[in-house]
């Protein structure tokens, strides 16, 4: 094998990107099915909790071009084990607003989206219940949260810490129910050759959806594909199976064609999943020098009835901050909202809000510059596991930050600055994101020609996993990218976790390279290091979590640094500048890389200015469900942004020290963002998103 | 109800039956399955959807198809016909994109931003609308591009592109 | 979708003529809203007469030296029209700051003054709506309104409606005392601006006085011969529709205010124009207090509801902020 410099760490041009910049890569329902498609559109339900006291599908049914209408009657009985509202159609029970009741199948999506409108329902409906409060009386400590962590941890005595400290802060802060709203909308399109079917999905991992068709058809393992090479974003909500999975491949079975289930953007407000709300009241508790002696952060938020996600929303505050007395707990409440699920950073995104305002608001509290704070507070060990870490460069990056935003000489001062009629105000806040490593299997042959073809069935939802596995693939086969042939996203390839968790690309990197090593022990050891002449097919697999994750904590940090203009007379928001550091292991692709931390970074913004989905208390309904009323930052929002990150090489956390950087910039970004807007404004705003209204009425005018 | 019309797209004539009801970009999809633009709302909201009208960028999924049955279309795709389009190459620099979907929109905008610009088409954020040039600062480029959203928030590499090709044609900056 | 019949026409009377024949029948300009409401089922025409060319693609000077724009100018276009950025610069700085880029391509200048409200239980055809659908109630009223109106709302019986008129362009037009020249089935006729857009009054159904079949076909504007200005407060920087805006012209003469116009947009159901502070202003000294006192003289009627207070003093900042820069150096 020839020597080739070290692709990893390359900045690599994205293997995917001419197609994407021309549009011709295939997405979802853009794939060859080989057939004309028939489209399906979906009756959903207008109550929140009842049951269905009439459907007359026969108007619809008469309507040229109709080629079935699916109801709950007649709709083709799901296998047993289906969770959450994943079984379609099987009940006349309405479990939250936007449930499918009914679905059409039609020759075209006119006339598809036309036949909804002519299915008459009726209902029997109790009252919404969909306000999540602090004093609910149902309020419930679930067994666990998500990703197994404890839904509470006590150590020491907090209240009696509390008591004795010589500063406090007690504040409660407030996120309101999110959206991922990728930009593709998620989309099946579903074929069935006799009892095989075939999936052409928007999703983030092709093995997770197979599982749930299985079970919803009684399928064996391959009799089922599920196909997703390009994912148009995701952020979590592709990550499980919803109800358009399984409705398109319900639709195609009882029609015999190949159908195309398209979600519209307003039933991505439903059927998909979103963030749960949160109510947090983070007390902190300082001696005069700044030092924590008491963190607690309580957490209500909420869940379905029909499935229990119990963001783990407090998870950051166990491990950023030393202190001897500390409490976490979450608490949720069953609401008749649909079934939550993961969005960037599920727990730390909102948790650091909190946490970071919070931190922001004893700097104030004490006169310690927020920095120095934060450094002051700096643990030398997990706090909570009592475990070294891995690697943990917080303080670097809240130096380095510091220097590149010339945080120096920074007035502590809030609302004391104008330019203009602005309001000028500068804020930081930390980030920070577990380090994890999955299970996942791989294939690797190796060509008589010197190609080779590396096979796992990762997940490219924009990460930018197409250039990243590539060039490790080159790099542990010890070849040019141009011998390496990559296919993934494919249920038929080797198996492999979903894009999530940032673990991506430290699970299928670490199988990729120890299944390479694999290769090169075989080809030493029975071919005298030569590839033969008829190739040679080689499987590995990382069995799953890194062996020495019970010995150390291993998470990536990084710091956030933002200025912020507030328009005195309006109370307008801008964001003219920001710097991100970040230390985060090994960065493979410092393209894609910095992409990855500038979306993330960029999304915490728009979280922190913008995003909120608001229901109606007594419809129970989402009322801002399309893009033109559920605010996302546009272009115009977000200014100069500056990413950097430190070298860091952590030998615990996976075969290439990769720690995952698909989530972290999202973490704590709103903080900083919120913690500058009261430095330029005096006005804490602890409710997000920070709109105009939300000025005048910290002023007391409205 | 059914209706014949002739798309010309990206240089071809494509004669198709459509119902009066079928956007521009439902006949592109669905129909011609020219599927270089993408559908990311159906309601003008996020400008996935944008091709070149008639030369200006337009939101396809809005446009009826039988009121452009006389009318050009250019989508991204087609801007690379002759090779290469600057702006391709841009964002392939500048890695302005992640997960792609948004782009191919993001490119057709780019493209109606630079000759908008070069027709001296004020915009929001422009301090003097007497002048008779503009010039395309980042903050215009911004505010231009605004009818395209990326939920991968790769705006900043976005504005790195189109000034890149701005610089490069000499459109004022 | 429901499936209609789709026209084009000759000229403007024959087009008139297609849709008096079609009580259920609309006209489509660039279709920007019109294809958006059919898409939710909320407009339900059956026949579509594509007007979007057949009306005037120019703006044309006036004698008195005022522009006549035609209705199908697109929005870019009108935006971007050397006479009206130095002559009505309120007028292209609405247009500017309204949609997108490449809506602006597409909107016309016709479609857009009769674009309806955005309010969203108007678009949602599962919610009660008395616009879309009388008597069924004002979802918005006890709901979310926190982007609703504040002034000249009806807030009882079955015409309660507290929506917003959401273009921006209308606003400038208000301010600018703008001439909408109309074909009907009579013949033509025109509409001072103030008359054309309604309050929900005791029928929240009619956004506009026009009646069914009538073409908008120019929009006259005359001449101003005052610095305007067009500012917009929304709640991202770009590409959404406003929380309120204000369209503003002023003289002033040794210090006095001479003639003065304003107009406000996302606080009631028509663009509103502000004759009390106008009235008030008219020959009072140019300054900050007179330009606050005018705009709490308007303001003062406002009924804001549960979340949307925030829009008077939001109004007020306006008034007083675009009234001192567009006086700088003459106060
Ligand atoms: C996502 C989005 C964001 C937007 N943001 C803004 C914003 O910030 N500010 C803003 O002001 N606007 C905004 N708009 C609205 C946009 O300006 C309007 O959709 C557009 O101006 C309508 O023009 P059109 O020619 O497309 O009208 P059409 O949709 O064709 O028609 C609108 C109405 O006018 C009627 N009509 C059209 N032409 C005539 C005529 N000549 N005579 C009589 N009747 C006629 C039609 O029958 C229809 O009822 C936005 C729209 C979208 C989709
Ligand atoms: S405000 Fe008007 S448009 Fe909105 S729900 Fe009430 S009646 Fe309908
Ligand atoms: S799909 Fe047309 S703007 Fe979103
Ligand atoms: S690149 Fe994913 S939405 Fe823009």
């Amino acid at each position: 094998m020839t020597t080739v410099d070290r692709l990893v760490g390359a900045g690599v041009e994205r293997i995917d990107g001419p197609a994407k910049v021309r549009g011709t890569a295939p997405y979802a329902y853009e794939q060859d099915p080989g057939e004309p498609i028939c489209s399906v559109a979906v009756v959903q339900s207008t109550v929140n909790r009842g049951r269905i006291t009439r459907l007359d599908p026969t108007a619809a049914e008469a309507m040229p071009g109709v080629l079935a209408v699916l109801t709950p009657a007649n709709a083709p009985r799901l296998g047993e084990g289906l969770a959450s509202d994943l079984p379609v159609l099987q009940s006349l029970d309405v479990h939250y607003q936007g449930q499918i009741v009914a679905a059409v199948v039609a020759e075209s999506s006119e006339i598809a989206k036309a036949a909804v409108g002519a299915v008459a329902v009726e209902y029997a409906a109790h009252e919404p219940d969909v306000v999540l409060s602090t004093d609910r009386p149902d309020l419930y400590a679930p067994p666990q949260l998500m990703a197994g962590y404890e839904t509470d941890s006590v150590i020491g005595d907090v209240e009696g810490a509390l008591a004795a400290a010589a500063v406090t802060v007690d504040a409660t802060y407030e996120t309101p129910t999110q959206h991922n709203n990728p930009i593709e909308m998620h989309t099946s399109m579903a074929r069935w050759d006799g009892d095989r079917l075939t999936l052409w999905d928007a999703n983030q991992g092709p093995h997770n959806i197979v599982n749930d068709l299985m079970t919803a058809f009684g399928l064996e393992r391959g009799q089922v594909r599920v196909i997703s090479p390009y994912v148009g974003g995701a952020f979590g909500s592709k990550a499980f199976t919803h109800p358009n999975q399984i409705l398109a491949a319900m639709a195609a079975k009882v029609v015999g064609r190949t159908v195309v289930f398209e979600l519209t953007r307003q039933q991505m407000f439903c059927l998909v999943g979103h963030r749960t709300p949160t109510i947090q009241r983070v007390r902190l508790g300082a001696d005069a020098e700044g030092r924590l002696t008491a963190i607690s952060h309580e957490v209500v938020e909420h869940t379905s009835r029909i499935s229990e996600f119990a963001e783990q929303t407090a998870t950051p505050t166990r491990v950023l901050y030393a202190a001897p007395h500390r409490r976490t707990t979450h608490r949720l409440a069953r609401l008749d909202v649909p079934p939550p699920t993961i969005m960037r950073a599920p727990g730390e995104t909102p948790g650091m809000f909190a946490l970071e305002s919070a931190m922001d608001e004893l700097a104030h509290s004490l006169g310690i510059d927020p920095v120095e704070l934060r450094v002051r507070n700096e643990p030398e060990r997990d706090p909570e596991r009592d475990v070294p870490w891995s690697s943990r460069n917080l303080v670097a990056c809240l130096r380095t930050g510091a220097e590149r935003f010339g945080w120096a000489g920074r007035d502590l001062r809030p609302g004391v600055r104008e330019d203009g009629r602005w309001l000028v105000g500068t804020g930081v806040a930390a980030a920070t994101y577990p380090a994890r490593r999955r299970k996942a299997e791989c294939r690797i042959t190796g060509h008589g020609d010197g190609r080779w073809t590396v096979e796992i069935d990762g997940s490219d939802i924009g990460t930018g996993a197409w250039t990243a596995l590539t060039q490790i693939s080159a790099d542990a086969l010890g070849v040019g990218l141009g011998a390496v042939e990559l296919r993934i996203g494919d249920s038929d390839l080797p198996f492999a976790g979903g894009a999530g968790g940032s673990t991506g690309l430290a699970s299928w990197g670490s199988a990729i390279v120890l299944t390479a090593r694999e290769v090169r022990r075989q080809l030493d050891e029975r071919y005298g290091g030569q590839l033969p002449a008829d190739g040679i097919v080689v499987k590995g697999e990382v069995p799953g979590p890194s062996p020495h994750a019970e010995q150390y904590s291993m998470h990536a940090f990084g710091a956030h640094f933002v200025e912020v203009r507030v328009d005195r007379d309006t109370g307008e928001v801008r964001l003219p500048r920001a710097s991100s550091v970040y230390a985060a292991g090994t960065i493979v692709n410092a393209r894609t890389a910095r992409s990855q931390f500038l979306g993330g970074f960029s999304m915490g913004v728009s979280m922190a200015l913008h995003e909120g989905t608001i229901a109606d208390e007594r419809l129970g309904h989402y009322v801002n469900h399309d893009l033109a009323e559920y605010h996302v930052a546009t272009n115009a929002d977000i200014g100069d942004i500056d990413i950097h990150w430190l070298d860091e090489d952590d030998p615990y956390v996976n075969e290439l020290g990769i720690k995952g950087i698909g989530e972290i910039g999202i973490t704590g970004a709103a903080a900083a963002v919120a913690n500058a807007y009261w430095h330029a404004t005096g006005l804490r705003v602890r409710d997000l998103p920070i709109t105009p209204d939300k000025y005048f009425r910290a002023l007391g005018q409205g | 109800m059914d209706t014949q019309i002739t798309l010309r797209v990206d240089g071809a004539d494509h004669p198709l039956t459509v119902d009066t009801r079928t956007t521009l970009l439902d006949a592109l999809r669905e129909r011609l399955r020219i599927t270089s633009p993408k559908k990311g709302c159906d309601h003008g909201q996020c400008g996935a959807c944008t091709v070149l009208l008639d030369g200006r960028r337009v939101n396809s999924c809005l446009v009826l198809a039988v009121t452009v049955d006389d009318a050009e279309v250019i989508t991204s795709d087609g801007l690379a016909a002759g090779g290469e389009h600057p702006l391709h190459r841009a964002f392939l620099d500048n890695d302005a994109f992640q997960c792609g979907y948004c782009t191919p929109g993001q490119v057709c905008s780019a493209a109606g931003v630079l000759a908008e610009a070069r027709a001296g088409w004020p915009s929001t954020v422009t301090d003097d609308l007497t002048a008779d040039e503009v010039d395309l600062t980042d903050d215009e480029i911004r505010d231009r591009m605004s009818g395209n959203l990326c939920r991968c928030a790769a705006y900043a590499h976005i504005v790195l592109a189109v000034a890149a090709v701005a610089e490069a044609e000499g459109v004022r900056r | 979708m429901r499936e209609f019949r789709y026209e084009r026409a000759a000229d403007p009377a024959s087009a008139v003529a297609l849709l008096a024949a079609e009580p259920e029948g609309a006209f489509l300009g660039g279709g920007t809203n019109l294809v958006d409401l059919m898409k939710l089922g909320v407009a339900t025409p059956d026949v579509l007469v594509d007007v979007r060319r057949l009306t005037s693609a120019e703006v044309a000077e006036l004698p008195d030296g005022g522009l006549r724009i035609g209705a199908a100018v697109p929005n870019a276009d009108l935006a971007a029209d050397r006479r009206v950025r130095e002559r009505f610069p309120v007028l292209s700085q609405a247009l500017l700051a309204g949609a997108s880029g490449q809506l602006r391509n597409r909107a016309t200048t016709g479609g857009n003054l009769l674009q309806r409200t955005r309010c969203s239980y108007f678009t949602d055809v599962t919610r009660p709506c008395n616009k879309r659908s009388p008597g069924s109630g004002c979802g918005a009223l006890q709901g979310v309104h926190r982007n609703h109106a504040v002034l000249g709302q009806t807030l009882e019986g079955p015409a309660t409606c507290v929506a917003t008129h959401p273009s921006d362009m209308a606003v400038a037009l208000a301010a600018l005392d703008a001439v909408i020249r109309v074909l009907g089935p009579d013949g033509e006729r025109e509409v001072p601006m103030a008359e054309l857009h309604r309050l929900p009054g005791d029928d929240a159904t009619r956004d506009t006085t026009l009646r069914h079949g009538e073409l908008v076909t120019a929009i006259d504007l005359p001449p101003l011969g005052m610095p305007s200005r067009y500012r917009k407060v929304r709640d991202r920087a770009s590409f959404a529709f406003a929380l309120v805006s204000i369209a503003a012209a002023v003289r002033v003469a040794d210090g006095v205010v001479d003639d003065v116009r304003l107009a406000f947009g996302g606080v009631a159901h028509k663009p509103w124009r502000a004759t009390t502070a106008e009235d008030a202003l008219r020959g009072r000294p140019a300054t900050e207090e007179s330009f606050a006192a005018a705009a709490d003289a308007e303001l003062a009627a406002a009924t804001p509801l549960r979340d949307n207070a925030f829009k008077v003093p939001l109004a007020r900042n306006l008034v007083v902020r675009t009234l001192l820069q567009l006086t700088e150096g003459a106060r």
